[in-house]
């Protein structure tokens, strides 16, 4: 009897130290940034709860673009990564023979500089007397006063960078999958290789492709540290606000209700998304 | 992974690039040469700011922006630590790495082991809490995290990174653990206990060896995502600072070359493992496997 009470508690012995860790450092603080959003006051009298939810609104309505902003951004570098990304995967996943592991090694070398380190070395690249824009100007191909530094152009291009591998390993996984006697079967069936491609191939790597745009979209909407180094004033990303109200200038209400409103908008978008691409994909992909 | 390695080679085998062979899943000659090149492109560009990091850690620079090429020197090299601030946070990094994932990995193996072993009340929610933990985006982590310091008046330093480092590590670790715990086969725990071995015997002689591979595996993913991360870093550091947060910071007055010489090095090192890595897990697969079961764990 005991013993059967004591084999009965092995899983939540084992679940236990970080069961806890996580309901203290990550679950606790959800519910506790939600009602420092819901407090007023500042740094030097102190917060109080007072229920005031005009914050939200006050914070939509005061960073509504950068929050826009943000969701283009996102929505742009997800869709150049999969564009950029999906041929890479496929020809890895088809073509790549015994070097598979070499390419996918060479897909994921970025991982091994440190993504300051890289978004920093996209500045030297595209500073206005850098190593790409100094030699065009001496050599009169674009105008002096040309740049690519503070532009959207140079914040997506950032964002579709660092983002690149998680978009191109979740298809690749999910290509590599696709049994090759069902091309055979299709190819039986007269099918053209467009047609193979189109109706067998793309259909079976909708999951992979669904679990990249997780991976992509997410960090990219909320990414702060490309738009820092890469933009400027005009493409400031919700990410920016967050950080400086909350960090510098220590509005914790306005920070926690936009933070709140940030995960709000990336939970209704993935639904969203997830509903147009048909439930049965969705549960594929969490299943794999 | 779990790619069936010798069918894959097998099947890779009897094609050269040129072979139209009707009925296979390969296209043409002419359009796969085009995406070989392609492909070789997207890695060209994905190499060019890691190129860049590497060369100007050997730029003669005199001014505090090291953005125009000005010849080649050793002087960044011989001395990458001489600045004591940057040396500071990268030592801060490094321990921090350490202490969270020593603590992350034992955790997340504990959880891991769980989930893929035993069934209990409770598990659906653990799934959903480590799935948005591993989903949710990192400043959300991050201000939620500060919100909790702020409200209950910890100063944030070093102590409150590790705990946020171990608070987005044990998620990874866990999931890496219980992916290979699915491909243990449980009767090899039984025969144990049948030959005589107490529970903890047989976790310790039996369980752990057999995920050890995935146990090391979730270390060193946690350790990758430690070492490198910035956000949730900055909402939760106080006045103390990492290697990202000092690069960062660095961006404003200019970055000095020391940081591309120290980004070299943990590049070359992390390569280094990943290739040796790699090089260990191929002679394990032609190695002759103990037991079947033993087998089936370490092709995973």
């Amino acid at each position: 009897m005991i013993r059967r009470l004591r084999s009965a508690l092995v899983p939540y012995a084992l679940a236990l130290p970080a069961g806890l860790w996580l309901a203290i450092f990550f679950v606790a603080p959800m519910i506790v940034m939600l009602s420092v959003a819901l407090e007023t006051g500042n740094l030097i009298s102190g917060f109080t709860l007072t229920w005031h939810f005009a914050t939200f609104w006050q914070a939509i309505d005061l960073y509504h673009v950068q929050f826009i902003r943000s969701f283009v951004y996102g929505l742009v570098t997800t869709v150049l990564t999969i564009v950029i990304g999906y041929p890479v995967a496929y020809w890895i996943a088809f073509r790549g023979g015994r070097r598979k592991s070499t390419y996918l090694l060479l897909i994921l070398l970025p991982f091994f500089v440190s993504f300051v380190i890289r978004t920093v070395s996209w500045q030297f690249l595209l500073a206005d007397n850098g190593i790409l824009l100094g030699h065009l100007k001496a050599w009169h191909l674009v105008s002096q006063n040309f740049h690519v530094l503070a532009t959207s152009f140079a914040v997506v291009l950032g964002l579709t960078y660092n983002f690149l591998p998680f978009m191109i390993l979740p298809i690749y996984v999910g290509l590599e999958r696709v049994d090759e006697s069902l091309l055979d079967a299709a190819a039986d069936l007269y099918s053209s290789k467009r047609e193979a491609f189109l109706r067998v191939v793309l259909p079976l790597s909708v999951p992979g492709v669904f679990a990249g745009v997780l991976l992509t979209f997410v960090p990219a909407v909320s990414d702060y540290v490309n738009a820092q180094i890469l933009g400027g004033t005009s493409t400031t990303m919700i990410g920016n606000i967050i950080e400086t109200v909350y960090l510098e200038n220590n509005q914790y209400p306005t920070a926690a209700a936009l933070s709140f409103v940030l995960l709000a908008a990336l939970l209704i978008g993935i639904f969203a998304y997830a509903r147009a691409l048909g439930t049965e994909d969705v549960f594929e992909a969490a299943a794999a | 992974m779990s790619t069936p390695q010798p069918v894959a080679a097998a099947r890779d085998e009897g094609f050269g690039d040129d072979a139209p062979e009707p009925g296979t899943r390969l296209r043409g000659g002419r359009r796969s040469r085009g995406l070989h090149i392609y492909t070789w492109v997207v890695i060209g560009w994905l190499m060019l700011p890691i190129v860049v990091m590497i060369a100007f850690g050997f730029n003669n620079t005199t001014g505090k922006f090291n953005f125009a090429w000005q010849g080649f020197t050793l002087r960044w090299w011989e001395h990458p630590f001489a600045i004591q601030d940057l040396t500071g946070a990268l030592v801060n990094s490094i321990t921090i790495a350490l202490i969270a994932t020593a603590l992350a990995t034992i955790f997340g193996t504990l959880l891991g082991i769980a989930l893929g072993r035993h069934r209990f009340r409770g598990k659906g929610l653990v799934d959903l809490v480590l799935f948005a933990n591993i989903a949710a985006p990192e400043i959300v982590l991050g201000a939620a995290l500060l919100s909790l310091f702020v409200t209950l008046g910890v100063n944030r330093g070093y102590v409150t990174i590790v705990i946020a480092h171990v608070m987005f590590d044990i998620a990874y670790v866990a999931v890496t653990v219980r992916a290979r715990m699915a491909g243990v086969d449980p009767s090899i725990e039984e025969a144990a206990r049948d030959l005589g071995a107490g529970p903890w015997a047989t976790f310790r002689l039996v369980t752990i060896p057999v995920i050890l591979p995935g146990i090391v595996a979730g270390a060193l993913l946690a350790f990758a995502l430690s070492i490198d991360d910035y956000i949730i870093t900055q909402f939760n550091a106080g006045q103390t600072l990492t290697f990202p947060l000092w690069v960062y910071g660095a961006t404003r007055f200019g970055v000095p070359p020391q940081v591309n010489v120290i980004g070299t090095m943990i590049f070359t090192v992390g390569v280094l493992l990943a290739v040796a890595n790699g090089l260990v897990v191929q002679r394990r697969r032609t190695w002759k496997p103990l037991s079947p079961a033993l087998d089936e764990g370490a092709t995973e």
